[in-house]
């Protein structure tokens, strides 16, 4: 009754609310070395609109590719020395727009505003005079400078085909056995229940690894997505977010007494949090508050920026150890979790 | 020492608001080497009790040893050591014969040639299926490999929840004759089923209905007990009869029993008058004394 009546007026709020690709106050990098009028003014209109919010103010062009990697800011505005003189002289000036383009869409949409907030500045500029100031917008993607969508949803898919395999598999087989009565013969023997669970946990792990390698391997070869980062490393981390899985369906499966439920759980809990709120689909950072709190539990939300980060950015593991951590965190007490809760006798 | 020991066992589900007691205060003990049959109707409480000895569940009240053994605090020993077929079919169905034997000796650290020759009787049936799946079997073929796989391990106590539920004529009769040999061997086997007609091949029978124990007795003993004559009619019409029958004040209870209705005298000196009330109803009759058998006895005792 609670799911009938509610699930719209949540989905509505979610949908209305929350997921948009509309971007707003999106974190941007200014390098501004002639600090004159017009760039001040111009930076001044950035801040002003609702897209932007400028998040540090760098002094060299070796800064910028450190900040990306941080995941800090989502694009950097670079103007040229001497731009108001360029402007004042020659009619004519120069800013570089460099976006993160391991989001293609949100890439795509920044540099769209950007160029609109300068071309509009240009205008303003240009309206009580004879001859007109241009102003050219170069734009440079950074890690995926075809704006191939590939690279976003490569990612994602991995999160969630891992999650669906391990988690949705692992909860329905072990909860067939309530079912059919087998798990009523196994507990009386002498074999331990934990050691059940592990079997039937363990080919799920195998069926996954050859998961993550057709994914990665479809992605290279077919996709043309490169592996910018270590292998290893991707590979170490997507075993996590597998065991992450693993640990999940087991909680699942000693929750659940029909395969239905065990199905229902799977999805409504788990697929539907890692499709809206992973960052796959919709950004988390234009979510509201209360949706971002949530957002920090879905372990998919941490898997799908390592794989960004690691597979598209090519960065290494000093990058991403405070997700490896909090996937490691959360492996242990949902497992811890899912040992406690199994049930060695019937009720 | 007793084989199984269960004293005062109370087993109730359920919350506050609906509780459903499956086992009021349930005792008694079961010697080594025993063939010991619970019997009783659907929902007495066989089950709960067959799970609450084999450790799937917890009692609410009361105790119970298998082997000497706790079945709360031993539960790992007991695991062990006993042998367990659940009332629903639950090996794997779509695993082979050979494979589900094989997988039962395997979780049980033995192997199948280990204790081949507990088994071979039972197992020698089904041999000749021995690559076909499992849930393709027939109910008589399922019962024997269920047997098989529990007694894989050569346990000292032998559950059976219902074997024979489910299962034609012939193959019942050739199940009991398994458990008589399984008997020589030594295994305690604790049978339950909701026949009446199998309690005079156990050992000893307890008779149970609604949780409570009404009778446990080796079946002579039960029969010897009675004490009441029993008279089986029988005419063209049985349905008359044994609404006539129902009416008399003659008898204690009428029952259909067969092809014919049982009576039970209240005097035995009654037999006469009996005779006499139902030439008076109109129609042809046979009437003829019968002794008292085991089922006579559990209807006068579920009917108290």
């Amino acid at each position: 009754m609670f799911i009938l009546l509610g699930m719209p007026v949540v989905q509505i709020i979610i949908f209305g609310f929350a997921l948009t690709n509309e971007v707003k106050n999106s974190k941007i990098a200014i390098l501004d070395p002639s600090k004159d009028a017009a760039t001040t003014s111009l930076i001044a209109q950035m801040e002003a609109s609702r897209y932007f919010e400028v998040d540090q103010v760098i002094h060299s062009a070796e800064e910028i590719e450190p900040i990306f990697k941080k995941g800090k800011i989502k694009l950097a505005v670079i103007f040229p020395a001497n731009f108001n003189e360029d402007l004042q002289h020659f009619n004519k000036a120069q800013v570089q727009l460099i976006a993160d383009a391991s989001d293609p869409n949100v890439a795509n949409t920044l540099t769209n505003y950007a160029t609109a907030v300068i071309m509009d500045y240009q205008n303003r500029i240009t309206s009580d005079r004879k001859l007109p100031y241009t102003i050219n917008t170069e734009m440079r993607m950074l890690y995926n400078p075809e704006l191939k969508g590939a690279y976003n949803f490569v990612p994602g898919v991995m999160a969630m085909v891992l999650l669906l395999v391990c988690t949705m598999m692992t909860a329905i087989t072990i909860v067939r056995e309530k079912e059919m009565g087998t798990m009523e013969i196994m507990l009386v023997s002498p074999m331990k229940p934990f050691r059940i669970v592990i079997a039937k946990a363990v080919p799920y792990l195998l069926l996954s690894s050859v998961n993550i390698a057709s994914i990665l391997l479809l992605s290279v070869f077919v996709l043309d997505v490169p592996i910018n980062g270590s292998l290893v490393l991707l590979v170490f981390e997507s075993l996590l977010f597998t065991l992450v899985s693993l640990a999940l369906g087991l909680l699942i499966s000693s929750k659940a007494e029909s395969q239905q439920t065990a199905m229902f759980i799977s999805l409504v809990a788990l697929f539907l949090p890692t499709v809206m709120l992973s960052g796959f689909m919709f950004p988390v950072e234009n979510m509201p508050l209360p949706l971002r709190t949530v957002s920090n539990i879905v372990p998919a939300k941490w898997y799908y920026s390592i794989v960004k980060s690691v597979m598209i950015k090519g960065i290494g593991l000093h990058a991403v150890w405070k997700e490896t951590l909090i996937l490691m965190g959360m492996l242990v007490f949902f497992l811890g979790l899912a040992i406690k809760n199994f049930k060695i006798r019937l009720a | 020492m007793k084989s199984v020991v269960v004293n005062n066992i109370s087993k109730r589900y359920g919350s506050k608001k609906a509780v459903t007691t499956a086992l009021r205060g349930i005792s008694f003990e079961v010697d080594k080497g025993e063939l010991f049959g619970i019997i009783g109707p659907d929902g007495a409480g066989k089950t709960s009790l067959f799970r609450i000895l084999t450790t799937l569940l917890l009692a609410e009240e009361g105790t119970a040893t298998v082997d000497g053994l706790d079945v709360v605090k031993a539960y790992k020993a007991i695991r062990q050591r006993v042998g367990y077929m659940p009332g629903r079919f639950s090996l794997y169905q779509d695993l082979t014969v050979k494979e589900n034997l094989d997988f039962f000796a395997t979780i049980f650290n033995t192997s199948v040639e280990e204790n081949y020759d507990l088994i071979k009787d039972i197992y020698s049936q089904i041999e000749p299926f021995k690559d076909r799946k499992a849930g393709k079997l027939s109910g008589g073929m399922k019962q024997k490999l269920a047997l098989s796989c529990a007694l894989i391990h050569r346990p000292s106590v032998l559950f059976l929840d219902e074997p024979t539920t489910g299962v034609d004529a012939v193959s019942r009769k050739e199940f009991w004759e398994m458990l008589r040999k399984l008997k020589e061997q030594q295994i305690t086997i604790l049978v339950s089923t909701p026949y009446m007609d199998e309690a005079s091949l156990c050992d000893k029978v307890a008779l149970i209905q609604s949780g409570k124990i009404l009778s446990i007795d080796t079946p002579e003993g039960v029969v010897r007990s009675f004490g009441k004559k029993i008279i089986a009619v029988k005419s063209s019409n049985m349905l008359n009869l044994l609404a006539d029958l129902k009416k008399t004040e003659l008898l204690e209870d009428a029952y259909p029993f067969g092809e014919y209705h049982h009576a039970v005298l209240k005097n035995e000196s009654n037999e006469h008058e009996l005779k006499n009330y139902l030439q008076q109803k109109g129609y042809p009759f046979e009437i003829k004394g019968t002794d008292p058998n085991i089922e006579d006895c559990f209807m006068a005792l579920m009917k108290n």
